[in-house]
C-alpha cells in the first residue's frame, strides 16, 4: 500500500476507535497463525488498554499492573473453584470487584509520592500481593497456581452458550473487549477524560484550575485497575488454571512491554503492541529459549528510538505521547 | 531455656544486620544514582547479580578471592560507565520514565545474558579460608565472613562519606544533586559527573553482588527481588538522601531477619508492610525533604 493511502486509513482508524476495533478484531482469528493467539492478543490488549488508560493518558507508569491482572484472575478462579459459584457473570463481576478495591487501595498509598517513586511504589505492592498469593495458598493454590476452574456454559435465561470451542470463546471475549473499548472511548471523550490529560501535560495548571487531581488520578487509577482485572478474569476462564505468575512482576513488565512496542497514549497502541508482543514471543520462542533477550532488546531499541511506539509512530504528531 | 532463645535472637539480629549492609550497599548506589542524575537504575538488581557472576570468574581464573573482590565491583562498573555513556545519555531531557523503561530492558538482556554464558544452574563460590572460620564473640560464634561483609561495608561507607564532604568531586556531586543548571552556569562539565556517579553507583552494585555471593549463594534472578527491596529501602529512607538510605537499609534488614525468626512465613511480606506504615506517616521517607525531587 502507498504511503499516503496508508496515512489516510490510519487517521480514519485513530478517528473511529470503537468500529475500527470491531471491524478489524470481527475477523482476526482468521488472520493470525493460530486461534488462541487471537484470544491472547484480545486479553492481553484489553489489559494494555487499562494500563495505557493510566500511563499513556494520565501520565503515570505503573510498574505494578499485575497486581489487578492478578486479583482479577484469581477473583473469578476463586468464586468458581473455591466457592463453587458456577456463574461467568458471577465470575467476571468478582475479578473486577476485587481488582477496583485492590486498585483503590494500593492507589491511595501509591499517589501519596509522585513521579518516579509512583512507579517504583506501585512495583512493591505488585510484589506484596504476589507474596500474600503466594503464602495464601488454601485460596490460592500457592506455587502451584489456582487449578479446578471448571468450564462453564454461559447462562442466558433459556439460552444456554457453551464456551468450550476456541473461537466461541474468542467472541465472547470480544463482546466483552469490545464494550471495555467503547466504555474506554466514551471515559476519555468526557470532561474527566480531558482532566486526565491535562494532568499528563501539565498537573500544576490542572490544579490552577482548580481540579482536585488527587482524585481524578485515584479514580483514572480504579479504571484502570478494572480493565486489567476484566483481562485477568478473562485469562482465568480461558486458561481454567490462574498460575501464580500472573501476580510477579515479569506480568507488569510484559504489559508495560506491550504497550510501550505499540504506542503509549494512542487508543489502538495496547492492542498493536499485544499483538506485536505475542507474536514475535511465539516465533522467538520456536527459535531459541532466550527470547526475553531478544525482546529486552527491541524493548530498549524502542524507548531509545522509537519512544512513540508502532502505532504511534504510523499515526504520528498529534497523539504521540508527552515527551517533557 | 531462655538463654537459648536469646543468643538465636541475637543471632538473628547480626545475620539482619549483614543483610541490611547489602541492602545499604545497593540503595546507596541507586539513591546516588537518581539524586544526581534522577534516573531509576531498574537494572541495579542485574548489575549485583552480574558482580556475582563477575566474581565467580574473576576467582575462577585467579583462584584468589581477594582479587575478585576489587576486579568484579570494577568490571561492573565498567559496564554501568558503558551503558551511562552510550544509552541513557541519550535520553536526558526526556520523561524520568524513560530511563526506567530502558533499564527495564537491559535488565532483561543482562539476566538472560548470563543464562547463555553461565546456564541456567546456580553457581556457589566459597569464603577465602582466611574467612572460613566462626568468630567466638563472647556470647555466640559468628562466620567470620559475616563480620567481614560488615567491615567491608562500613569502610566503604566512609570512603563515600569522605569523597562526598572532603574531595572538590564530592562539592560538585553535592551541589550538583541541589542545583544543577547552577553548577553547569557556573562551567562545570556535569555530564563526566553523571558518568562517574553511574560508574560509582553500579560499581557498589556489582560489590554487594560478589559480598553476598558466598551467603546468599550465585544465579541468575538473584537480583530481581534484592532490586525491588532496595527500592523499598529508598522509599523508606527518603529518596536522594544517603543517610536515609542507610538507616532504612540497616533498618530493613532488621524487618527481614527479625521476622524470619518469629514468623517466617511474613518475612518477605513485612518489608512492604514497614513500607506502606512509612508512606502513611511520613509520605516523603524518614530522611526525605517533602517535595524534594518529586
Amino acid at each position: 500500500m502507498p504511503m499516503p493511502a496508508l496515512r489516510s486509513v490510519a487517521d480514519w482508524v485513530a478517528a473511529h476507535p470503537v468500529s475500527s476495533f470491531l471491524a478489524v478484531f470481527a475477523v482476526f482469528p482468521f488472520l493470525v497463525p493460530y486461534q488462541a493467539l487471537a484470544t491472547q492478543v484480545l486479553i492481553w490488549g484489553l489489559f494494555a488498554l487499562g494500563f495505557n488508560l493510566l500511563h499513556g493518558y494520565t501520565g503515570l507508569l505503573s510498574f505494578g499492573h499485575a497486581a489487578y491482572y492478578g486479583l482479577g484472575a484469581y477473583g473469578a478462579g476463586i468464586l468458581l473453584a473455591k466457592l463453587h459459584f458456577a456463574s461467568v457473570w458471577g465470575a467476571l463481576a468478582a475479578g473486577l470487584l476485587l481488582a477496583g478495591t485492590g486498585g483503590a487501595i494500593i492507589g491511595f498509598f501509591c499517589l501519596r509520592r509522585h513521579g518516579i517513586y509512583f512507579a517504583m511504589l506501585t512495583l512493591a505492592f505488585a510484589q506484596l500481593l504476589y507474596f500474600i498469593g503466594f503464602h495464601l495458598s488454601s485460596w490460592t493454590g500457592g506455587d502451584d497456581g489456582l487449578r479446578g476452574i471448571p468450564q462453564i456454559t454461559l447462562g442466558f435465561p433459556g439460552f444456554p452458550v457453551s464456551l468450550e470451542k476456541p473461537l466461541a470463546f474468542y467472541y465472547f471475549c470480544f463482546v466483552l473487549v469490545g464494550l471495555a473499548v467503547a466504555l474506554l472511548k466514551r471515559i476519555l471523550d468526557s470532561p474527566f477524560g480531558a482532566v486526565l490529560q491535562a494532568i499528563r501535560e501539565n498537573s500544576d495548571r490542572a490544579v490552577a484550575c482548580g481540579y482536585d487531581i488527587d482524585r481524578v488520578k485515584l479514580l483514572s487509577f480504579v479504571f484502570s485497575a478494572m480493565f486489567a482485572g476484566l483481562a485477568g478474569a478473562l485469562d482465568a476462564l480461558r486458561l481454567t488454571v490462574v498460575p501464580i505468575e500472573s501476580l510477579y512482576w515479569t506480568t507488569s513488565g510484559q504489559v508495560v512491554m506491550m504497550t510501550l512496542l505499540g504506542g503509549a497514549g494512542t487508543f489502538f497502541g495496547p492492542f498493536v503492541g499485544a499483538t506485536a508482543f505475542l507474536v514475535l514471543e511465539d516465533r522467538l520462542s520456536a527459535f531459541t529459549e532466550s527470547w526475553p533477550l531478544v525482546i529486552g532488546a527491541i524493548f530498549s531499541a524502542f524507548v531509545l528510538f522509537l519512544p512513540r511506539g508502532i502505532w504511534g509512530t504510523i499515526i504520528g504528531g498529534f497523539h504521540g505521547r508527552q515527551s517533557a | 531455656m531462655i538463654d537459648i532463645t536469646a543468643s538465636a535472637l541475637v543471632a538473628q539480629v547480626f545475620t539482619g544486620l549483614v543483610l541490611g549492609m547489602i541492602f545499604v550497599l545497593l540503595a546507596i548506589g541507586l539513591s546516588l544514582i537518581f539524586g544526581l542524575l534522577t534516573v531509576v537504575n531498574f537494572a541495579h538488581g542485574s548489575l549485583y547479580m552480574l558482580g556475582a557472576y563477575f566474581g565467580v570468574f574473576v576467582y575462577g581464573v585467579t583462584k584468589n578471592f581477594w582479587l575478585s573482590l576489587v576486579i568484579a565491583p570494577l568490571m561492573v562498573g565498567t559496564v554501568g560507565l558503558l551503558i551511562e555513556r552510550f544509552l541513557i545519555r541519550r535520553l536526558y531531557g526526556r520523561s524520568p520514565d524513560d530511563p526506567l523503561l530502558l533499564t527495564f530492558g537491559l535488565s532483561l538482556i543482562i539476566v538472560e545474558g548470563v543464562r547463555i554464558i553461565w546456564g541456567k544452574i546456580g553457581l556457589t563460590i566459597d569464603p577465602p579460608k582466611a574467612l572460613g572460620t566462626a568468630v567466638n564473640l563472647g556470647f555466640m560464634n559468628f562466620p567470620a565472613y559475616r563480620l567481614f561483609v560488615i567491615a567491608v561495608t562500613v569502610a566503604v561507607l566512609v570512603a563515600i562519606w569522605l569523597f562526598l564532604e572532603r574531595t572538590n568531586v564530592g562539592l560538585i556531586i553535592r551541589a550538583g544533586s541541589r542545583d544543577p543548571l547552577m553548577v553547569r552556569a557556573l562551567g562545570i562539565d556535569l555530564s563526566r559527573i553523571w558518568l562517574l556517579v553511574f560508574g560509582i553507583g553500579t560499581g557498589l552494585a556489582g560489590l554487594a553482588g560478589i559480598l553476598a555471593g558466598p551467603m546468599r549463594g550465585v544465579y541468575a534472578e538473584m537480583g530481581v527481588t534484592m532490586v525491588i527491596e532496595s527500592f523499598v529501602v529508598i522509599v523508606v529512607g527518603g529518596m536522594g538522601s544517603l543517610v536515609g538510605a542507610v538507616v532504612a537499609g540497616l533498618l530493613m534488614g532488621q524487618v527481614v531477619g527479625l521476622t524470619t525468626y518469629f514468623a517466617p512465613a511474613l518475612a518477605e511480606i513485612m518489608v512492604f508492610i514497614a513500607m506502606a506504615v512509612v508512606l502513611l506517616v511520613r509520605p516523603s521517607g524518614l530522611f526525605g525533604e517533602a517535595g524534594l525531587l518529586d
